[in-house]
């Protein structure tokens, strides 16, 4: 499993009737190693689910992508619909999906789906596809004695534990889990996080989209905060959470906005991104805007930690160690 | 505990004393009748109080929300909302008690009528209670005091993001005056930007208008920074 996943420049627009366009995802550029869980995080709408979808080769039909996606040499880009069906959906990248009870399908029992998914990706036949399907639900600590229950049968948090089940099932050395725990209580949330970072720690690399700031503080080893369809801020999850804290201005609102912090929003709403501002987007709700920002900011820095931002908190630069 | 003595009735008191907005009493309910979800339970959010309801993942909270709401019919127990009993549930509420009470739900997408614009979503229940002259008037501050500009009012679903038409989803619970507001994990879906948004919406319209809130969730820190009290579900069930 030496899966590395490389984007670059990646952008995704979606034409509107009426000449409009919207700009979902813009300019983003990162690594995913393997063994390393990258959190993506941001408001609603700013363009992290468009993001997995074009990782997966999943977008609708009217998508317009730009840049490159790489996973160990096979651009997921240009790759033809055979290709992706065949080789890397499940196969080598695996989605844990937002809302469980939609992606499970309601007519058929878990142990039903999970041994179409061991059948299809590893073809077990037989009484040795009952055992594989029954330790595919052991991995994500789905019990057996549920795996004869129809999806509506399920709590939430079981619901998600089979869909990990299924995701984890190929392989896949890639992992995107988007949103895996939206609607999760604390508990089952941390139980989620953790059983995606022993995938981490058994050498995937996982994508982990949340706004759960504190479901990424639990596992991400780095952190991707995306703004208005661009990422704003990519540095190392330690830092960012804990001392010396974000650099860039809508980094550090989106903290302060915990009610473990100061429970304030950040001032506004989010641009509609098919009538994104000039320049910096986040400049009309931020209060270290000046003339400077009526240019885009660049992405800046080491790979340690990366701002886009012309006035970004400053860090001392004894404190900036990983 | 020597209780105080009741106070006598004061000449300038105002005329109705603050019944509680809500009163569960021995409630029992659930969706199979051998096996409740909730066993006599009893919950009191006085007026215009805050109260969180805290528990994990199906452990009833939302039936609890739910009959608070007059959505679900209980198998026992009485619900009643600023003193007045409820004795029909879901379309057999009575009007006048059905619009006492406004509820707030996780998913909005589930919720909103797709179909409708967000100005139409939020003046609904006005339109649906004859109260259609309101609309003018009581529309575009309700929808301001949620954070929803002009042109967003113009939009359906589809073309707004979750915290926009979850903000919407509020002023539709909002806009026939409710002495309750129940939020069942209104912002679980939403990151936390958005969530301090709406609860601050929420506390703004709370202060104005006096109104009660239940707010139920799993989040501990957040229902203890937004709610006077907080009760934790299980308390509730008999021992």
């Amino acid at each position: 499993m030496t899966a590395r996943l490389s984007v670059r420049e990646l952008s995704v627009r979606f034409p509107l009737r009426g000449g409009r366009t919207v700009a979902a995802v813009t300019d983003v550029s990162f690594d995913l190693a393997p063994g390393e869980c990258l959190a993506l995080v941001g408001e609603s709408g700013c363009g992290k689910s468009v993001l997995a979808s074009a990782l997966l080769g999943l977008l609708p039909g009217n998508a317009r992508v730009r840049g490159a996606a790489r996973l160990d040499g096979l651009d997921l880009l240009t790759a033809g619909e055979a290709v992706l069906a065949r080789r890397v959906r499940g196969r080598r990248i695996a989605l844990v999906p937002q809302s469980p009870a939609s992606h499970l399908t309601p007519v058929r029992t878990v142990r039903s789906q999970l041994e179409e998914t061991v059948r299809e990706l590893t073809g077990a036949r037989g009484p040795k596809l009952r055992g594989e399907a029954e330790r595919a639900a052991e991995r994500a600590a789905f019990p057996a004695g549920h795996l004869d229950r129809y999806p509506h049968q399920l709590s939430g948090g079981l619901a998600q534990r089979a869909a990990t089940a299924l995701a984890l099932v190929g392989g896949a050395p890639l992992l995107i889990a988007d949103e895996p725990t939206t609607g999760l209580d604390r508990d089952l949330v941390d139980r989620t996080v953790d059983e995606l970072r022993r995938q981490v720690d058994a050498g995937h690399g996982l994508l982990l989209i949340t706004h759960d700031l504190a479901a990424a503080e639990r596992i991400a080893d780095r952190v991707a905060v995306m703004y208005a369809g661009r990422v704003v801020e990519l540095t190392g999850a330690a830092g960012f959470f804990g001392t010396p804290g974000p650099r860039h201005p809508y980094a550090r609102g989106l903290l302060e906005a915990l009610p473990e912090r100061s429970f304030t929003p950040v001032p506004g709403m989010p641009p509609e991104l098919d009538a994104l501002p000039g320049g910096c987007a986040f400049a009309p709700r931020c209060d270290r805007a000046t003339g400077a920002c009526a240019a885009v900011p660049a992405l800046t820095g080491a790979r340690a930690g990366a701002v886009a931002c012309h006035h970004a908190h400053s860090h001392a630069p004894e404190a900036a160690d990983a | 505990m020597p209780e105080p003595a009741p106070e006598p009735t004061c000449e300038t008191a105002p005329e109705t004393t603050p019944e509680p907005a809500l009163e569960l009493r021995g409630i029992t309910a659930g969706y199979d009748r051998r096996e409740p979800v909730l066993r006599e339970v009893s919950l009191t959010v006085g007026d215009g109080e805050a109260v969180g309801l805290l528990g994990p993942s199906g452990c009833g909270k939302s039936t609890l929300a739910r009959v608070a709401a007059l959505l679900h019919r209980p198998q026992a127990g009485t619900v009643r909302l600023a003193g007045r009993p409820a004795h029909g549930f879901h379309h057999r509420a009575p009007r006048e008690l059905r619009t006492t009470v406004g509820v707030v739900f996780q998913q909005p997408r589930l919720a909103a009528d797709p179909r409708l614009t967000l100005a139409d979503l939020i003046a609904e229940p006005l339109r649906a209670t004859g109260r259609r002259a309101e609309v003018r008037v009581r529309l575009p501050a309700l929808a301001a005091s949620v954070g929803l500009g002009g042109d967003l009012l113009a939009r359906r679903p589809h073309e707004v993001s979750d915290g926009q038409l979850q903000r919407a989803c509020l002023a539709r619970a909002l806009v026939l005056r409710p002495r309750l507001l129940v939020c069942d994990e209104m912002t679980a879906m939403l990151d936390a930007s958005t969530t301090a948004a709406l609860v601050a919406a929420v506390e703004e319209y709370r202060r104005e208008h006096g109104t009660a809130l239940l707010a139920v969730g799993h989040d501990r820190v957040l229902l203890e920074r937004w709610c006077d009290r907080t009760v934790e579900f299980k308390t509730l069930l008999p021992r």
